[in-house]
């Protein structure tokens, strides 16, 4: 699992990082070290927010994604893209999202779906989940994988509030698979690529989560897509009508849009990694009982704060709300697919992704030591040992992350 | 004797920013020593409904954890005006907090009652114009 997120979360560019400590100290999960002059991922403890990314003043920080070529695999015989709707934010001057799907088959592509129609079934499916009296409220979104992967790893608590629908992109690629399928084509034949605005949502969809087998051949970046883009749409002077999607789905773009969409009123929408780290913390207390449905977005502004994305989260969001005056309200409804309702629910048990936890005693008399060690250090968490905090460096040395002799910086200078 | 771990934290009184924090390191600290995510949650409520209460009433006061492998004890002690009478103030509903605090919708009265719901045991020791401790014991599953 940990280097299955190696290889799809963020990598390191040793040439550019100076061993500073800014992504170590601000990393919310302390996922982060700083060891021989460098910085190095636990990626058992990264959730892939893409904080560090956004922080590096090297930009040292390598995102993975798909490079644009494996489109061009000749074993894909159908190939289809799908944009997620903060993608439309990226353009300057966008009249119509029409020039950004036809731009995108004219890179290639037999089919554009976008993720917005997933996302407007996924608004009707939890709608009807919602309608269920029986629901341990409020209930928690899942669509935003680091927000996800954060409740797995820090609050298991929480594990009857999760929302058990599938997120836009697989309900959207599920469908658009399936299509190809009828319309004659071999699984293996059909290629099915998602344009991201994040790292997270590649291991996400790597990994497989929340579904049986992935849908999804390929995810490539938001900016690399903009940029192959730029200059096809130059080209077009009017545009296939190829969009099949309303405010409903747009709106999931940026912060709030997820949340509005699936209920009237008693909902709450968070931005920002430590903002739903304090909103999942208020749940826990049990202090947000009147709320009923909670959308939590890792990026400040949600999608449209993507790493992978070009532009500015706010100017992006402005651009989304000036768009949506060319919009139905609402473009896809549950009858048009005919599917059952089960058809958008999450595929598997989430269990095996919550943090495994050593047993009870073994695991207290670790924390005991660190809680011994911890005394004895100046507790000014100055990262100067290449951990974020005193605490940190104390759980790195007690769990073996460090030898057992290894000293406190601070500690050694006043000696 | 059985191995403890002591933790302290000093609770702020009128501090609506920093209320909560003792109890979410405490909470931090189950969950790494993989206490049921339930009996997690029940130290959790009950601790934040006594953290608050000092921070609204008793203008802050100390709060400590004395966690062992099987069962938590956090004890919250203050210096404030103290509690009259306990068995009304046990009362749901009752509460004797002021409308800026309900404006910030704290003071439901449900403060003691969700101490005494979610703790194992829940003793409560008040003197008039001296102060008021608060023993909640949580055993694990």
């Amino acid at each position: 699992m940990s280097e299955l997120k190696r290889l799809n979360t963020v990598t390191l560019d040793y040439t550019k990082c100076k061993g500073c400590v800014t992504c170590m100290k601000r990393c919310p999960t302390e996922a982060i070290r700083v060891r021989d002059g460098k910085a190095s991922v636990m990626y058992e403890k990264c959730i892939g927010c893409g904080e560090c990314v956004r922080l590096c003043p090297q930009h040292a920080k390598i995102t993975s994604y798909d490079k644009f070529d494996v489109v061009n695999d000749p074993k894909y015989k159908y190939k289809i893209v799908m944009p997620a709707p903060s993608f439309y934010g990226q353009f300057n001057n966008l009249t119509d999202v029409n020039y950004v799907l036809d731009g995108l088959k004219r890179l290639g592509f037999d089919e554009v779906f976008e993720v917005g129609r997933g996302a407007e079934l996924n608004t009707l499916a939890t709608r009807i989940l919602l309608n269920k009296e029986n629901l341990p409220k409020p209930v928690i979104s899942t669509a935003c994988p680091a927000v996800l992967e954060l409740i797995y790893a820090r609050f298991a608590n929480l594990k009857e509030h999760l929302l058990k629908v599938l997120p836009p992109v697989d309900i959207t690629a599920k469908l658009a698979r399936e299509k190809a399928r009828k319309r004659g084509y071999k699984d293996e034949e059909i290629g099915v690529f998602f344009i991201s605005p994040c790292p997270a949502k590649v291991y996400a969809i790597k990994s497989g989560m929340g579904v049986k087998k992935p849908y999804i051949d390929g995810v490539l970046s938001s900016g690399e897509v903009y940029m192959k883009l730029l200059p096809v749409m130059k080209l077009i002077n009017s545009p296939e009508n190829l969009s099949k999607m309303g405010v409903t789905g747009l709106q999931w773009a940026s912060s709030g849009g997820e949340a509005a969409a699936a209920m009237r009123g008693k909902y709450l929408a968070a931005d920002g990694i430590e903002n739903c780290i304090h909103i999942l913390e208020s749940v826990e207390n049990g202090t947000l009982n009147e709320i009923e449905f909670i959308e939590l977005n890792a990026c400040t502004g949600g999608c449209v704060g993507g790493v992978l994305n070009v532009e500015n989260p706010f100017v992006a969001k402005a651009r989304i709300r000036n768009l949506r005056v060319r919009f139905p309200q609402i473009a896809n409804s549950l009858a048009d697919t005919g599917k059952p309702a089960d058809y958008y629910l999450t595929e598997k048990e989430d269990d095996e992704n919550f943090a495994p936890s050593l047993d009870r005693a073994t695991a207290f008399s670790k924390l005991l030591a660190v809680q011994e060690m911890y005394k004895t250090l100046p507790q000014i968490d100055c990262g100067l040992c290449g951990a974020p905090s005193c605490r940190a460096f104390c759980e790195d040395v007690v769990f073996g992350n460090l030898p057992s002799d290894a000293v406190c910086p601070q500690l050694e200078r006043k000696k | 004797m059985a191995e403890c771990v002591h933790l302290e934290y000093r609770v702020d009184g009128n501090n609506f920013v920093s209320a909560g924090t003792a109890t979410e390191s405490v909470k931090s600290f189950l969950k790494n020593m993989g206490v049921d995510p339930k009996d997690v949650r029940r130290v959790a409520i009950a601790m934040y409904e006594g953290e608050i209460n000092m921070v609204i009433h008793a203008n802050g006061g100390y709060a400590y954890a004395d966690i062992y492998v099987d069962k938590c004890i956090i004890t919250l002690v203050d210096t404030g005006k103290g509690i009259a009478d306990i068995e009304l103030a046990m009362q749901p509903g009752y509460s004797t907090a002021s409308d800026e605090v309900r404006a910030l919708g704290f003071g439901a009265g449900m403060g003691l009652p969700n101490m005494k719901k979610y703790a194992d045991e829940c003793i409560i020791e008040s003197e008039v114009g001296k102060g008021t401790k608060v023993t909640l014991v949580t055993n694990f599953s």
